[in-house]
């Protein structure tokens, strides 16, 4: 874009491009520059925002000064006491299921995602089984929430209305309150994740796949290449930078995953997430320090991958 | 069929039995939320709706469409809204005319809010978008290409992280609980992603037409409104079904800044599931009403938001 050039006759005075931005730039000042530096400052003050994060360490206790509320954030929710104990509350912890949520949800979707737009690709029907993957992109979390919360209903009579557990009696296996039962329902819940978000990893690799030529296809196959063989050394090779690119935005968006959480199971059994429990101290418990502080970490996780995202972005702009 | 076409096909039949296998694992849950909703209470409670045509009902019929009733007015008693007005049994916040659609525990006047918030949400963060869009391609002017990154990175930050202060802002300024306040929030959330889509689509325009439109004297705002604006119609819907979407599904934003003074159908729903008294006659009731519209935009509409996606793959 820098070196676009734009003929002179658009030349135009000085203030005009100003007057077309400036609508944008004063509400993303106020709804997004502003918040983020402001957030950053709460982060260092206590519960109301009136003294010192520092004010809240109390004698006897580890304390990390102005940090305090970092400290609260990164390890009020590990057990201490002994290394095993430590490292499992870890796994319970909202870090540990974002990593749950991070490997088994971004490798379900994209793996599925791909798997399918490769297969659908050899249809007739290739439009509308794709649009049925896809269709619960446009709906809300909490729709998918209600929707998967009764196929995971947990009865304490004899029938099961829900499905999954239906399946599991009539093979002869006890219901699961899979919600409430540590650790599975963590997984319960990033299957809603995988459900919801397979779609949009396909449609964007099924385009990539779509702009490899036929051509290169055809002479593999008659060269005797199976078709497992062109899948991973000539399809996936060839639109490696898209996978890249999902695999990155899909990290973005799990790590900032709210609603289905929210929605299904409120953070609680060992459930919880960033967002989740920063939602839970700043407007269930009051404490805006240890809210923001909890924010300002969720920031700092996703940066490196907004720095991929952007590196890519600068790179796309230099081939245009 | 001669030989070759007939193995052709018998080679395919595994590939169709997987894609069929996962259509219909994507497509049961939503079924059955469908099914359901359409089921009498008691059935619901007695048997999976997998079942609806071979289990005996214990009502009148093994469908009904008093869940939806129950559901737009707010009903929460044992029976419905139709038998207990029929009844005069009715609790006092239902007048059992048609005002109860209104009734601000129903998911009917929950769907008025919904659009009240979505419609403006919708509109004003595209015509920003599209000023800045047009600036970023078209016009000359110094800290053009940094100015573009800065805002296209800040698509990336989280939601959560601006709540808080904004919040400050609002309670000063009397905007919680407005409309006012949901729309501008979701107009300053939605620019980055707005602003980045509308600059690939604008700059992607022939550089020729606008060349000639200057030199026949045109202005940059004649070259905006008659030029610009009819050309990037299929910009404009992608982005608009993309924002549309965002705000009609949002839950947190206006969880936090309208709760439950106006609220909006996620939040009735999020409110039927983590409150008691709402069973799931009600629940998959309201849960299909809210997906309806989002439902019938994706179908009819699917060529833009797909291009929509493709063109900015990275969604705050």
């Amino acid at each position: 874009m820098a070196e676009k050039a734009i003929s002179p006759v658009m030349k135009q005075k000085k203030h005009v491009p100003w007057l077309y931005l400036l609508p944008a730039l004063i509400v993303m000042s106020i709804f997004i520059v502003y918040p983020m530096i402001n957030t950053i400052r709460l982060s260092f003050l206590n519960e109301d925002s009136t003294a010192s994060a520092a004010t809240d360490c109390r004698e006897g206790q580890p304390c990390w000064g102005a940090f305090e509320n970092y400290r609260y954030a990164l390890t009020a929710e590990i057990d201490g006491s002994s290394f095993k104990a430590g490292w499992e509350s870890f796994w319970l912890s909202s870090y540990g299921n974002m990593i749950k949520w991070i490997l088994v949800m971004v490798t379900g979707t994209v793996v599925i995602g791909l798997l399918f737009a490769v297969l659908a690709d050899r249809v007739k029907y290739e439009a509308l089984s794709k649009a049925i993957i896809f269709m619960p992109m446009a709906i809300s979390f909490v729709g998918a929430g209600v929707i998967w919360k009764f196929m995971y209903n947990f009865g304490t009579s004899e029938t099961q209305i829900g499905l999954i557990n239906a399946i599991i009696t009539a093979f002869g296996g006890k219901p699961v309150s899979f919600l409430s039962t540590i650790p599975v329902n963590t997984f319960m819940l990033i299957i809603v994740g995988i459900w919801m978000w397979t779609g949009f990893c396909m449609t964007i690799l099924s385009s990539a796949l779509k702009s490899i030529p036929e051509e290169l296809l055809e002479a593999a196959r008659i060269d005797g290449a199976n078709e497992f063989k062109i899948f991973f050394s000539i399809m996936v090779p060839i639109i490696s930078p898209t996978i890249i690119v999902v695999l990155t935005t899909m990290v973005i968006n799990v790590l900032k995953l709210f609603d289905i959480v929210y929605v299904m199971t409120g953070g609680n059994f060992g459930t919880d997430v960033i967002a989740t429990r920063m939602y839970t101290e700043m407007y269930k418990n009051f404490q805006t320090g240890r809210g923001t502080a909890i924010a300002v970490v969720l920031v700092l996780a996703i940066i490196p991958f907004i720095y991929m995202n952007i590196s890519r972005f600068i790179k796309q702009e230099a081939e245009r | 069929m001669n030989k070759d076409a007939f193995n052709n096909v018998l080679k395919k039949i595994p590939l169709h039995l997987v894609i069929i296998l996962i259509i219909i694992i994507w497509l049961i849950p939503t079924l059955g939320l469908f099914i359901t909703s359409f089921r009498p209470v008691s059935d619901i409670n007695t048997s999976g709706w997998w079942t609806i045509l071979s289990h005996e009902t214990t009502g009148d019929s093994r469908f009904t469409l008093s869940n939806y009733i129950d559901a737009l007015v707010g009903y929460r008693g044992t029976n419905t809204y139709l038998e207990d007005c029929a009844a005069g049994t009715q609790s006092l916040d239902l007048k059992c005319n048609v005002s109860d659609i209104l009734n601000p525990r129903g998911m009917g006047r929950a769907f008025v809010n919904s659009l009240i918030v979505t419609i403006p949400a919708t509109i004003i963060p595209i015509l920003f978008a599209a000023f800045a869009g047009y600036a970023f391609s078209w016009m000359h002017f110094k800290g053009r290409y940094i100015l573009f990154a800065i805002l296209v990175g800040l698509q990336v930050v989280p939601l959560q992280m601006t709540l808080v202060p904004i919040l400050r802002v609002y309670k000063t300024l009397g905007l919680n609980g407005t409309f006012l306040g949901v729309w501008l929030f979701h107009t300053g959330f939605g620019m980055p992603y707005a602003i980045y889509l509308m600059r690939n689509f604008l700059g992607g325009l022939p550089k020729d037409l606008f060349e000639s439109a200057y030199l026949d004297g045109a202005s940059h705002w004649t070259a905006f409104t008659k030029l610009v604006i009819p050309l990037a119609t299929p910009a404009i819907a992608s982005l608009a079904i993309f924002q549309f979407l965002w705000v009609w599904n949002d839950l947190l934003v206006s969880l936090v800044f309208l709760g439950g003074t106006t609220p909006v159908m996620t939040y009735q729903i999020s409110n039927m599931v983590t409150s008691l008294g709402a069973g799931w006659h009600l629940l998959t009731a309201a849960a299909f009403l809210s997906m309806l519209l989002p439902m019938i935009i994706f179908f009819a509409l699917q060529r833009y938001f797909v291009r929509g996606m493709l063109a900015g793959a990275v969604k705050g």
